[in-house]
Parts: structure tokens; C-alpha cells; sequence
């Protein structure tokens, strides 16, 4: 237990930092929400300067930050000024969607990465091994940004897939199972592009851990109690090089929760990307602020979530905690 | 009696990238009979673990089994489909490692590795396969099997491993064990705990052993009989007490000279500094026309380099691979 207690604190101690550090950056940052005012002859520096008072960003940046604190404490995550609203509904209803679409990707780019992998491990230096090697070299020099561009312009050609957006004209009047179909098909594109993204660097991984362990000893001894192929590979194997992978599975949730960002703004799919990248543009300050902090959060449960695998799947760490 | 496996002129070479052929096993040959154990005798290198691996076709993939056969209750292994070694090995084979650490899957539960034997060959319920893991672990640990079957392997000693391993052997009833150093890395009382242990089994189950080691002593009163491996071939084979206590071979001569005097031998026998086999086995991957021993051996003669010496049987059951004893 006292594993998990230790992973806990550094996770917030983490969120303090992050969110201490994108205050300074943002105060860093030139320019805010209101300079654009000031170029519109209408409106008099008085008013802008009231604004600025009224939303507090005249104050000295440790009590922004206490009373930034204390709204988060509250639920709201500070105010929006582009959407004279609190960030935390906002950015509550992107996060939803961004999260749809990192898990649904995240599943399925593991999915098909353990059997390629495993396989690719199983034939190395043979041709499925080399033809893999080839696919995923190649799949990795290609930027996300071409890839989810790509896959755009293959959708507007062939008009197989909707071009952007979570929902079709009518969604409101579908009914239940009608919605569900209508949002998996707007999601078919920005996933593919998510999973085409990761999945070189994972089916690598995959034969690397797996081939290592292919060698070593208790396979061959399981091998020779007649143990059939597909449970030494498929348990013996896996479970033997589970370590490195759990660790990359939390890290593949951060390098797809970036990709989505990105793969959210080419293809407008509601998420936290195109959110963020408008918040940034207008300096709307607290939502760029809750939006990073939304992503670490999704980072740091990745990540706790894979010390929790592993010490599920790892006897050694467990008596190990144990021990101590 | 009709013998249990039967192992004729088997050829095993290992193929390095670049193509180059090392001979490891060159015309190896003997059988063993039902309930019988055969010691195997060698030195590092001499091809012991090459024939524990290549009896059950687990040779790592640099190997090549160029001829020969291998007759096993009334099949070939060289000629058997992967589907009817798979049916073979556990089943009728057992195979004991020489590093039991690193023989047992780290993160799986004992009980789960033995029961996941049983698994691969009889259709039984869970219920009855948990039950008979139980019983199978009793074998080797009377005392505590429940508590060993939830151990991990990282918490138990190289002879509990040890244990845990020959318990997985004979989980499905084989007949026959092939044991590669099943004690080289124990300490000395363990050692002999294990090989309790299998003469024990041997005679529960009426398995035929193959024991592989490089330790003559560790034959002694446990093997029927011992065939002695050098550089890839078999040099002497015959009844244990009659090659260890008079050997024949010259390398087997020289071999038991360089055994440590026990404990219970005169003290001046023991201060003497203990003999070694002078010069290095040879490099099988140069090509050789005579005896692999003539360079080391004392008794040389001229043909001895020219020629391999066939075997030449010294009795029904005592045969010897050496110019001494004729053509």
C-alpha cells in the first residue's frame, strides 16, 4: 500500500508544479486577453484597465495564483474570458471527447501491436520480420501532421468518411443506437491517424521485449514439458516482458494524448486541441491554463495506471514494496 | 530387453552466420533400456547439453541435426511432426535444467507452472488439476506443497527450484527423465538431497534416467552404466563400475586421475596436488582425420593421428573407442 501511497504524493506533488509553472509561464508570456481592445478606438483605456481590474489581472501573480487555487478548490478552474463562463465546463466537455478518442486509439493500437510484435518476434530475420520492419520504418518517418492530413484528403476524395466534426447534421433526432454508430463512423479517421501514428513504435517494442526473452531459459525449459507454442508465446513470453511494456504503455497514453491534440485541430473534432489552440491565440488565460493541466492529469493517471499494472503483474515488485 | 530409446550415429553441428560448420556431436550411439540410468560423462564443450536438447529437438536454431536417428518407444524424434514432439516432450520426456533459477518463469506461481504441464497434455477440470499439482509438489516437498504452489520463484532456494523443476518432469507420468547437471549449481548437501531424490523417484515410477554431468563421483552408485562423451563422440561406454573403476580409455584414464580424493581417503593421498589433463580439447571446427584425444594423450600411437579407432568391444557390455585394443 505504501507503493501506492508514494506514487500518489509525487502525482500531486507533479500537478502543483505543472500548475505553478504554466502560471509563470503565462505571466511570462507578452500580452493578454485585453491588448486587443486597446487598438479599437471605441473603447477607452479606462475601460480596459477597469476589465483588466475587474478580472484581476492587475494583481501581483502569487494572489492570481491563491485565487486561481481556491476557484479550482471551488470546481470552476478560474474564468474564460472569450466564453464569459468558468473553464471547468468547458474544458469538462472537451476533455470528454479528447478522452474518447486517446482510449479508443490506445486500445486499438495495442491490440494490433502485441500479435504483430509477438509475430515479428517469432520470425525474426525471417520475411514477415523484415516486411514489419520496412512497414513501421516507413510509417515513422511520416510526420502525424501528414498522416492525419493524408488520411483528409482520402476521406474528401472518396467521401467514405465524414470530413471533421463528432456528429452529422440531425444527431439530436437519432435514436440511441443511430447515435452511437454516427459518432464511431465520425471517429473511424482521426483514431486510424492516432493509430497509425503510434503503432511503429510500439509493434517495435513489442519484438524487442518479446525476442529477448524468446532465448531465455524457462521458455525453452516450458518448451520441453511440451507446453504448446501459443501459450509459451503468448503467456510465458508476455508476461516475462510485461515489465518495459506496462512502462510504455503509460508513456504511449502521452505520446496519443499529444498526437489527438494535434489530429483534433486538422480534423475539428470537439476535443481539447482545437480548444487550446484558440484559448492560446485570444491569451485566454485560465482556460490555456486548466487545458495543460487537463492533459497532465490524463498523463499522470497513465502513468499511475501502469504502476499499478506492473505491481499487479510483477511478484518481485510486490514483495519488494513488501519488504520495505 | 527391448531398449526404450535408441540413439544411432547422430551427427549435430552448430551453423554460425557466416556460414561455418562446428561439429558438436559426430556419430553418437547407444540406447537405454527401460528403468534403467545412464550417466553421461564429459567436460564443458565435450556435447553433453548439445544431446539433452537434440534427444527432445530443442536445439536453438544455430544447430543442425545433420543424420542419424532417434528411436523413441517406437517412433522417430528426427522424423516426428512439431505437433507429435509437442505430445512427446513432458509427456514421455522429462527434461531437468542445469540452472533451475533461470528454468522457472519469474512472475507465474510454482503451482501454476506445474499445473500448466498437466494443461498441455490431459483434459482435466481445473478442480482436478489443482489437485493433482498438489499432489505432484508432495512428491518432492512433503512437508509444505501448499506453501511452495502460491510461491513465486524468486522465494525459494536453488534446491527448492531444483525440486520444483523434477516435480514438473514427471508431472505427466514419462518414462523416461534426462537430467543435464541437475546439481552443478547446488552446494554439496542440496546435491545430494537431489540425487536422493531422483533414485527415490527412479524406483516409484520406474523411469529410465539419463544423467548428465561432468562429475564422475556424482555416477557412482546411482548410474547402471556410463558413457563417456569427448569432443563430440562417444570414447568409452560400459557398466559404471567398470569405466570408472577400471577405466580403459585413455581420457577416461586421465579423467578419473583428475578427480579430488574424498574426504575419507588417507591424508597423504590428499596433500598430493591433483593431477590434470595436460593441453585443451580440441577446436572441432578445424577438420580432424584421427582420434580427438591423440594430442593430449600419453599413449599415442602413430596411427592414432591418421584414422579414427573404431570401437572395439571389450566385452558384451564394455565397448572403448581406442588403437590399444586393437582395430
Amino acid at each position: 500500500m505504501r507503493y501506492f501511497l508514494r506514487r500518489w504524493m509525487q502525482a500531486v506533488f507533479l500537478l502543483i508544479g505543472v500548475s505553478i509553472l504554466t502560471f509563470l509561464f503565462s505571466a511570462i508570456a507578452p500580452g493578454n486577453y485585453f491588448d486587443e481592445m486597446r487598438l479599437n478606438p471605441q473603447i477607452s483605456p479606462e475601460t480596459v484597465a477597469a476589465l483588466r481590474a475587474q478580472y484581476q489581472l492587475d494583481r501581483p501573480l502569487p494572489v492570481r495564483y491563491a485565487r486561481w487555487v481556491n476557484s479550482l478548490l471551488h470546481g470552476e478552474m478560474g474564468f474564460s474570458f472569450a466564453n464569459n463562463s468558468p473553464v471547468a465546463p468547458l474544458l469538462w466537455a472537451r476533455a470528454r471527447n479528447t478522452l474518447l478518442l486517446t482510449l479508443t486509439a490506445t486500445l486499438i493500437a495495442w491490440a494490433l501491436a502485441l500479435p504483430l510484435g509477438i509475430w515479428s518476434a517469432e520470425t525474426r530475420g525471417r520475411l514477415p520480420d523484415r516486411a514489419l520492419s520496412g512497414a513501421t520504418a516507413a510509417l515513422l518517418v511520416i510526420p502525424e501532421l501528414v498522416l492525419a492530413l493524408g488520411l483528409l484528403i482520402l476521406a474528401v476524395r472518396s467521401g467514405w468518411f465524414p470530413t471533421g466534426g463528432m456528429f452529422s447534421v440531425g444527431f439530436e433526432i437519432l435514436s440511441p443506437m443511430q447515435k452511437f454508430r454516427d459518432v464511431a463512423w465520425h471517429m473511424e479517421l482521426p483514431v486510424l491517424a492516432l493509430v497509425l501514428s503510434a503503432l511503429p513504435i510500439l509493434v517495435r517494442h513489442v519484438r524487442a521485449a518479446v525476442a529477448e526473452v524468446l532465448d531465455a531459459p524457462f521458455l525453452r525449459a516450458a518448451a520441453s514439458h511440451g507446453i504448446p507454442q501459443r501459450t509459451l508465446h503468448y503467456k510465458y513470453a508476455l508476461r516475462a516482458a510485461a515489465n518495459p511494456l506496462i512502462s510504455l504503455f503509460g508513456f504511449s497514453l502521452g505520446v496519443l494524448l499529444s498526437g489527438s491534440l494535434l489530429v483534433e485541430v486538422v480534423m475539428s473534432w470537439p476535443g481539447l486541441g482545437p480548444l487550446l489552440l484558440e484559448a492560446i491565440l485570444a491569451r485566454d488565460l485560465y482556460v490555456v491554463i486548466g487545458g495543460v493541466l487537463c492533459s497532465t492529469i490524463f498523463l499522470v493517471a497513465g502513468n499511475f495506471f501502469a504502476d499499478v499494472l506492473m505491481y499487479w503483474a510483477d511478484p518481485r515488485i510486490r514483495t519488494g514494496a513488501a519488504a520495505k | 530387453m527391448i531398449s526404450l530409446l535408441q540413439v544411432q550415429d547422430l551427427h549435430v553441428a552448430y551453423i554460425s552466420g557466416a556460414g561455418k560448420v562446428s561439429p558438436a556431436l559426430e556419430g553418437v550411439s547407444f540406447d537405454v533400456l527401460p528403468g534403467e540410468t545412464l550417466g553421461v560423462l564429459g567436460e564443458s564443450g565435450s556435447g553433453k547439453s548439445t544431446l539433452a536438447l537434440a534427444l527432445v529437438r530443442l536445439l536453438p536454431g544455430n544447430a543442425e541435426i545433420q543424420k542419424g536417428a532417434i528411436q523413441f518407444e517406437g517412433q522417430d524424434l528426427l522424423r516426428a511432426r512439431p505437433r507429435a514432439l509437442e505430445r512427446v516432450r513432458g509427456a514421455r520426456i522429462g527434461l531437468v535444467f542445469q540452472e533451475p533459477s533461470l528454468a522457472l518463469h519469474p512472475t507465474i506461481r510454482i503451482g501454476k507452472q506445474v499445473s500448466d504441464v498437466l494443461a498441455a497434455h490431459e483434459a482435466a477440470s481445473r478442480a482436478a488439476r489443482h489437485q493433482k499439482t498438489l499432489q505432484l509438489l508432495r512428491e518432492v516437498f512433503p512437508a509444505d506443497a501448499s506453501r511452495i504452489a502460491d510461491s513465486y520463484p524468486h522465494q525459494l532456494s536453488g534446491g527448492q527450484q531444483q525440486r520444483v523443476l523434477i516435480a514438473q518432469a514427471i508431472a505427466c507420468g514419462p518414462s523416461l527423465i534426462i537430467a543435464d547437471e541437475p546439481t552443478a549449481s547446488l552446494d554439496p548437501t542440496t546435491q545430494q538431497e537431489i540425487l536422493e531424490l531422483f533414485r527415490m523417484l527412479r524406483e516409484k515410477f520406474n523411469l529410465s534416467l539419463i544423467l548428465i554431468t561432468h562429475n564422475p563421483p556424482l555416477l557412482a552408485g546411482l548410474a547402471d552404466r556410463v558413457l563417456v562423451l569427448y569432443a563430440g563422440k562417444v570414447v568409452e561406454i560400459g557398466p559404471t563400475e567398470q569405466v570408472l573403476g577400471s577405466p580403459q580409455h585413455p581420457y577416461t584414464h586421465a579423467l578419473m586421475q583428475s578427480v579430488p580424493p574424498g574426504l575419507d581417503e588417507p591424508a597423504k593421498d590428499r596433500k598430493s596436488r591433483l593431477r590434470v589433463i595436460p593441453g585443451e580439447a580440441p577446436n572441432l571446427a578445424v577438420l580432424m582425420n584421427g582420434c580427438r584425444f591423440e594430442s593430449r594423450c600419453t599413449d599415442r600411437m602413430e596411427q592414432c593421428a591418421e584414422r579414427e579407432p573404431p570401437a572395439v568391444a571389450m566385452s558384451e557390455v564394455h565397448a572403448v573407442s581406442c588403437f590399444k585394443y586393437g582395430e
